[in-house]
């Protein structure tokens, strides 16, 4: 037996004083003995089994997000741009004046382990939902994973049906995936990552959020009819699982009914644009109670939970009130505007019933057929469960860097052919990146989506190998990687999401891992006067069947704005290839580190100046291409942007060609004569028919069919 | 001139045809709700893709079975414009208006990605503003696109000249390596016998515009809404017999 409790937490609520509340249960299955007799004391009453629930669900994950609330609290939120922080289903960013951008991130890891194409799908439909809760219509998805090595089989398994789960979904709502990051490594083995980010429209002065606004108004549901889904769902992410758990939980994950959702999608858009829509929110885990009890927290609310749309028959209210059916949505309309809402939802084929009331009473209420099942105070129930913290200690996993014996050509094959580094054909063309007819360029760094005459400019991931060596420095880094990016584009970030991946804070290293992640996150935000808008705190991600415990993985989603739509274009024959930026040999963590095991030293924060640098380059037209350096180092890019060229390199080819130092941009230019004033070298030209790298005392040729080798490698090997 | 591009529970290109239609080749379009039929004339009728009722049963299946598409058919018959792209197709050759059908690819997955067609009609109303061989660039996105007919019917749909497109590489060889889906012959844009339906699997509102990456889609709407202005908008042709 051993704890297993893997499951996303939306962090809602901000730095200003709102309480946190993690909408998806996780850690802490049952109510302790002594939280159910401090409830019986404070109401001098015994609870109903409705009330039980409800407090299980609103209560359970509680004890870890309160264990990161205080870090959470250091994150900067806010901006000039910023119209909605922290504190509800998505947030909102002011792109333009005529337009605004919702923008929210979440993680599906545990679902997506134990049955991944339906996990990763509902994943999916759930942040689709999130920004569509806003009056927002989701526009693009970016779905970082992360999974064990594909040498093992059931890694594979997991890799293609998350992929499929992920592409069937989106691509059946029109909702185009256009940005992704992939990383293998053992850690992930039994504990896959499947992290999603939806990014939506509305007009700046017309978005909705989640909580009720008036007494008297009435909470409209729509959608899919109530079944048992997901029953046992909200435990189901903590409970101690046996061997056979895998099996035994397949019927507590959620089936997704895409179909439904696209129907949801039009139906809520046009409910909203009707101007009658008060507030709205998704029903998630915890369901109708999840759900109805934090819309309503800012005044109270009655649910009549006979009158929810059930498509099974002899449902308890307890079911009804905590059954996790997907594709619905719980709206607070004035009551004469019920009718409206409905013939809407009728068009649009959609089931709907008008479920309860808002009230001026702080009080949570749930009838059924005129019996009184929960009363509530909402304050109670939303607010207030126990703290807890936990013990930390520093560790120090770097190890001496020993260098690697085989030749270069091996290492440099190894290193491309390695599924970080190759290309993920495979992956992408099942994602329909081009429906809505935004998507302008979706290769290399950064996604460009044509918006209003501008640029919205999309990306996303981190390194939890570096992460892992160097908590605060990776994550640091990972924001200027993000940035990076988006310079190469030409965009200026406008607000970062995270999701924070980490394995159980009950281990003191990974506790003190997760601290050090979170300041290195908000002080590096801090420093480039990035927002970090909203997130998900995703703890207990941890294998007993692969005996691993997840890297630290902070998954950022970072979203910036060009005046100017751009296409990535490969460069010219003849043109000039320059590095920009210092290296240094940090090799640990990198992916040479992975295929050799040398180690080394992680990188350091890099310097946040060459990103603006490059960015002003770009906007410039003072270079044709640029690519930043990341995993694989200077090989894969120039196996990337420039693979017919040749180069010089300038000292130890082995930590020329594979350190992994942030703040490093590979360019390509007609001349060199732009980069006066940056830090750079040029290294070479494009042009020729091989990839050719020389150094002092040897040369490395790379043929085009070795290129195409060893960057294919995830196709040959997932294409069987 | 009046387009029609019709919305089915489940479409998601309709948007995505619309603003082509009205905002980039400038005709006046409505978007029509399935539930709503066709309520007047038009001149051309746009079954645009998505996923149809979630390709539940089959991919177009249901949509087939949807009231609105008698009127589609009718429209047909009176000699009107059919276009059916991508889902739009499915549901079009479920309909029966031309033969063959397109089923699951050769590769069981999605795909997406630019490919290279070549234009082998240039005499219908939909591509007369191409040159015959031409080889042109255009997105496909679906899983069930791969399109199969008894061999008669592959060897008749040649000779009445009713292929419209075939894959083929960039330099206009019909390759196995160019053909994304296993599609027999490499076709994806199959005109019914009186030339007024085109089913076609890859998208041309996604080919529209210089920003998205390619324009040679638009004269498959350009070419239409000439043949219109040419026959005089709503004279019908009078066809022949039924594909």
């Amino acid at each position: 037996m051993y704890m297993l409790a893997v499951q996303g937490q939306k962090r809602v609520g901000g730095v200003r004083g709102h309480a946190y509340v993690a909408r998806h249960p996780t850690f802490a299955d049952m109510l302790s003995a002594r939280d159910l007799a401090t409830l019986r004391n404070t109401l001098k009453r015994d609870l109903t089994d409705v009330e039980i629930a409800c407090f299980e669900n609103l209560w359970s994950e509680h004890c870890s997000y309160r264990s990161t609330r205080s870090l959470l609290k250091t994150l900067p939120t806010e901006g000039p741009n910023v119209l909605l922080g922290p504190g509800d289903d998505a947030a909102i960013v002011r792109f333009s004046d005529t337009c605004a951008i919702a923008i929210g991130m979440e993680s599906h890891n545990h679902p997506s382990y134990v049955d991944p194409y339906d996990g990763a799908a509902t994943g999916v439909g759930g942040i689709v939902r999130d920004i569509l809760s806003m009056g927002a219509r989701p526009i693009a998805l970016m779905d970082p994973l992360y999974f064990g090595t594909l040498d093992q089989e059931k890694n594979r398994y997991l890799f293609e049906h998350v992929v499929s789960g992920i592409a069937d979904y989106g691509n059946c709502i029109g909702v185009p995936v256009v940005r992704g990051e992939l990383v293998f490594d053992r850690s992930f083995a039994g504990n896959p990552l499947v992290n999603v980010i939806c990014i939506g429209v509305v007009r700046p002065d017309r978005y909705i959020t989640a909580r009720v606004k008036r007494p008297g108004s009435r909470l409209v549901l729509v959608g899919s009819s109530t079944g048992r889904d997901g029953l046992g769902g909200a435990s189901f992410a903590s409970r101690d699982l046996a061997e056979d758990a895998e099996a035994a939980d397949r019927p507590s994950v959620q089936i997704g009914d895409p179909y439904t959702e696209k129907l949801l999608i039009e139906a809520v858009l046009a409910m909203v644009e009707t101007g009658k829509v008060l507030s709205c929110r998704d029903l998630g885990a915890a369901g109708l109670a999840g759900a109805s009890s934090e819309m309503a927290s800012t005044f109270g609310a009655v649910i009549r939970a006979d009158r929810v749309h059930l498509r099974e028959t002899g449902m308890t209210p307890r079911e009804i009130m905590l059954a996790e059916s997907q594709e619905r949505m719980l709206l607070e309309v004035a009551p004469e505007d019920v009718p409206l809402m409905g013939a809407i939802a009728e068009r649009y084929d959609l089931r709907w019933s008008e479920i309860g009331e808002v009230i001026a009473e702080p009080r949570y209420i749930v009838t059924f057929h005129g019996e009184t099942v929960a009363d509530l105070p909402i304050d109670l129930l939303v607010g207030g469960a126990p703290l807890c913290t936990w013990e930390e200690r520093p560790y120090a996993a770097e190890t001496p860097f020993v260098r690697p014996a085989p030749p270069l050509r091996d290492l440099a094959l190894r290193v491309l052919a390695h599924p970080d580094v190759a290309r993920k054909d495979w992956v992408v063309e099942q994602y329909d990146k081009d429906v809505q007819l935004r998507t302008v360029s979706h290769v290399h760094d950064a996604a460009v989506l044509r918006l209003e005459g501008a640029a919205l400019v999309l990306s996303c991931g981190c390194n939890p190998r570096h992460i892992y060596l160097k908590p605060y420095e990776g994550t640091a880094n990972a924001v200027i990687e993000n940035a990076s990016n988006l310079a190469c584009m030409g965009a200026e970030p406008l607000c970062i999401v995270d999701c924070l991946n980490f394995a159980s804070p009950v281990h003191p290293e990974v506790a003190w891992q997760l601290e050090r992640s979170v300041m290195g996150l908000g002080d590096t935000a801090r420093r480039m006067g990035i927002p970090i808008v909203g997130g998900n705190v995703s703890l207990y991600n941890e294998s007993d069947e692969f005996e691993t415990q997840i890297k630290p993985t902070p998954s950022l989603g970072m979203a910036g704005r060009s005046d100017e739509v751009r296409r990535w274009t490969p460069p010219g024959d003849g043109e000039v290839l320059a590095l920009i930026g210092t290296t240094r040999p940090d090799f640990g963590g990198s992916v040479l580190d992975a295929v050799t095991g040398c180690g080394g030293p992680a990188p350091e924060i890099a310097d946040i100046g060459v990103v603006s640098a490059v960015r002003d380059l770009v906007r410039a037209g003072a270079v044709t291409a640029a690519t930043d350096l990341s995993r694989g180092g200077l090989l894969a890019a120039l196996a990337k942007l420039a693979p017919r060229s040749t180069v010089e390199l300038a000292g130890d080819p082995l930590e020329e060609l594979f350190s992994e130092t942030y703040g490093r941009f590979l360019v390509a230019g007609r001349d060199a004569s732009a980069l006066a004033g940056i830090e750079h070298r040029v290294i070479g030209r494009v042009g020729g028919t091989d990839l050719l790298i020389r150094w002092d005392g040897g040369s490395l040729t790379l043929t085009p069919e070795e290129l195409e080798s060893a960057l294919s490698t995830m196709t040959r090997l997932m294409r069987y | 001139m009046r387009f029609a591009v019709i919305q089915f529970g489940g479409s998601n290109c309709d948007r995505d045809t619309v603003y082509v239609l009205r905002d980039v080749c400038g005709v006046d379009t409505d978007l029509v709700w399935y539930k709503e039929g066709l309520k007047r004339p038009y001149d051309a009728v746009i079954l645009p893709g998505g996923f149809s009722y979630g390709d539940y049963l089959r991919a177009g299946a249901i949509a087939a079975r949807t009231p609105i598409m008698a009127d589609v058919v009718r429209h047909d018959r009176e000699g009107g414009l059919v276009l059916g792209i991508c889902n739009g197709a499915q549901i079009g050759s479920e309909s029966g208006l031309v033969p063959g059908t397109f089923t699951l690819n050769a590769y069981p997955k999605f795909v997406s990605r630019p490919v290279y067609l070549r234009v082998e009609n240039t005499a219908s109303p939909f591509t007369s503003l191409y040159r015959q061989g031409e080889v042109v660039r255009m997105p496909i996105a679906h899983k069930e696109g791969r399109y199969v007919a008894p061999p008669d019917v592959i060897e008749r749909l040649f000779r009445e000249n009713r292929v419209a497109f075939r894959f083929c590489d960039e330099h206009g060889r019909v390759t196995p390596e160019s053909n994304p889906n296993g599609s027999m012959e490499g076709i994806t844009g199959v005109l019914n016998s009186a030339g007024n339906v085109l089913l076609m699997m890859p998208h041309p509102e996604r080919a529209s515009e210089k920003v998205l990456g390619s324009e040679s889609g638009r004269q498959i709407f350009n070419s239409m809404i000439a043949h219109i202005e040419c026959r005089g908008s709503g004279n019908k042709i009078s066809n022949g017999a039924e594909s």
